[in-house]
């Protein structure tokens, strides 16, 4: 059972008319890992998403998730699959409380709709008409409602966007719980890297519909082995060896550096390399 | 609070198509606006036209206005049955809304429950204040005995559900919930009209147009409210002098049973645009 992937996509293809969303998409997620998938806009994130979770059709190419054809899944298979999509603007009329409750009667073993709200942080929002709410607050519904049917796979397409700094930290609190005791395996879209290098085991990046990139998020690109810069008030180097540098600079001024700093290249400087955007 | 045992399908349908209609109806009593316009337009074409209808037909002491009564009540049904789900699914499938059911383990037949239950009652709302309109404006009698309000039931429930599952079934003709107003406006008024409601008596329309009319519930529907209204003195008027129930129940449940396959076959979960 655990040796099978949750996720396993091999020539993943999709157009639309003649614009070619993906081109080809090579993807496997094993059980009980937290996947980050990192691309810019129009990358083909929400279609690998949507395709993966049976929301839309593909064109081409060979998709497992859970042991099945996602175009093809019955029900059982939709009671294990949580999916929380980009862009809901449904239920405004509802209030929160009703949606959740609602939306418990589907699944076979729901969550408290009660403790789901405190999971998100909207427990003081019970009341309040969907429309009423706030871009973020919006956004911890459809997080709520995702994971209400206790899921074993979870896709999350741009979960926190919007979401204030605090927020942020709660939800991944949350993702962390969920694959830790239950070891949920979760597939997130993200555009925030501090997301990925908190939250992801490992991240894939995507651009033009294709995967550029895959890896740890600590060493994608290479940043971890790469050329460290020591700059200091008189200068900068790149260097293989940033602490044999700072130890000569500290013996050349008797004493401190003057400005001294040392970085690696970050995810981001990484990311941007990858995705070929002028840093 | 078991897993075990899955309920049957059968009942997955009907328990999550009752959760499904009941929060349909509470978020559609919440937009007030469309409530009243939705509820109203019926009962103000059927104050305006019958004030401008006047006479009564020679035989019987049925006014026009009196005639006209029960036929607006179906188009009223047809109206919140047909236009309303119609409009409502397209709103749905632009929203977000199907794209989120699709994605639950819900049999998609509880959606058609749920939208189906919701349009029923709405249009008992709506067939309640059109026979108010009719009684207190136009001395509209109730159904003189038990029978006739058998009929006024049955040819409403059978006729409300052909007609929503057919607006179930058109919704897949609009591309947006912005055009699905325009879309379904227009077989809805050449509908009423070839019908006989808007154009009374039924039988005063010329053949080409009845027979046209002859194929879809509305005409049915309007036949069969007429002879839970009306005293069998106003046969005449009709295309032919008897109430055809027989004929009627047959259009009907055949309705629902093309309705409910048009809506299983053309039924989309993604709008055009997003598939
Ligand atoms: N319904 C659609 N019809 C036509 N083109 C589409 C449709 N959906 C997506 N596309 C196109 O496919 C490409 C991939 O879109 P997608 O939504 O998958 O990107 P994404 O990576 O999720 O972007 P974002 O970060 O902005 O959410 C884009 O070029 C987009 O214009
Ligand atoms: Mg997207």
């Amino acid at each position: 059972m655990t040796d099978t992937p949750a996720v396993r996509v091999r020539g993943l293809r999709r157009t639309y008319g003649d614009r070619v969303a993906l081109a080809g998409i090579d993807l496997d997620v094993t059980c009980g890992e937290v996947l980050a998938l990192l691309g810019p806009n129009g990358a083909g994130k929400t279609t690998t998403v949507e395709i993966l979770a049976g929301l839309r059709a593909r064109d081409d190419g060979e998709v497992r998730v859970l042991g099945e054809d996602p175009a093809r899944a019955g029900l059982t298979w939709r009671s294990r699959v949580g999916v929380v999509t980009q862009g809901a603007a449904d239920l405004a009329e509802l209030t929160v409380g009703e949606a959740v409750r609602h939306f418990a009667h589907y699944h076979p073993d729901p969550r408290d709709p009660g403790e789901v709200l405190d999971l998100v942080g909207l427990a003081d929002r019970a009341r309040a008409r969907i429309r009423t709410l706030s871009g973020g607050q919006r956004r911890r519904l459809d997080v709520a409602l995702g994971v209400l049917g206790r899921p074993r796979l979870l896709f999350l397409d741009e979960p926190t966007t919007g979401f204030d700094p605090q927020a942020r930290r709660q939800f991944w609190a949350l993702i962390r719980a969920l694959a830790a005791e239950r070891h949920t395996t979760i597939l997130l879209t993200t555009h925030y890297l501090d997301e990925v290098e908190a939250l992801a085991d490992r991240v894939v990046v995507v651009a033009a519909g294709r995967v550029v990139a895959e890896g740890d998020p600590a060493t994608l690109g290479g940043r971890a082995t790469a050329r460290s810069t020591v700059r200091w008030t008189g200068g900068q180097r790149d260097t293989d060896n940033p602490a044999a540098l700072v130890a000569d600079l500290t013996r050349r001024y008797g004493g401190t550096v003057p400005g001294l700093s040392v970085t690696r290249p970050s995810l981001e400087d990484a990311y941007l390399e990858l995705i070929g955007a002028p840093s | 609070m078991t897993t075990t045992a899955r309920p049957t399908p059968l009942r997955a349908v009907l328990r999550l198509g009752l959760h499904r209609g009941v929060l349909e109806l509470t978020a559609f009593r919440r937009e007030r606006d469309a409530v009243v316009f939705t509820v109203a337009m019926p009962a103000v074409i059927l104050i305006l036209l019958g004030a401008l209808f006047d006479g009564v037909y020679p035989g019987s002491d049925v006014t026009s206005a009196q005639y006209l009564a029960p036929s607006m009540i179906a188009a009223g049904v047809a109206s919140t049955t047909f236009i309303n789900l119609g409009t409502g699914i397209a709103a749905d499938r632009d929203d977000g809304t199907l794209r989120r059911l699709r994605g639950l383990p819900m049999p998609p037949a509880a959606y058609v429950v749920g939208k189906t239950l919701m349009a029923l009652v709405v249009s008992v709302g709506e067939a309640v204040l059109l026979i108010a309109v009719g009684v207190l404006a136009f001395d509209l009698s109730l159904p003189a005995d038990p029978a006739r309000w058998l009929t006024l039931g049955w040819v409403f429930l059978l006729g409300g559900t052909a007609c929503a599952l057919l607006g179930i079934a058109v919704s897949a003709l609009a591309r947006s919930a912005r055009s699905a107003a325009a879309v379904l406006n227009l077989p809805y008024l050449v509908l009423a009209f070839v019908s006989g409601v808007f154009f009374t008596p039924v039988a005063a329309l010329p053949e080409p147009l009845r027979t046209l009319g002859a194929l879809f519930p509305l005409k049915w529907m309007a036949q069969g409210f007429r002879s839970a209204f009306l005293p069998d003195t106003i046969l005449p008027q009709e295309v032919v002098p008897s109430w055809e129930h027989g004929r009627t129940a047959l259009v009907l449940v055949a309705w629902c049973i093309g309705g409910l396959l048009l809506c299983l076959t053309t039924f989309r979960w993604q709008g055009r645009r997003n598939r």
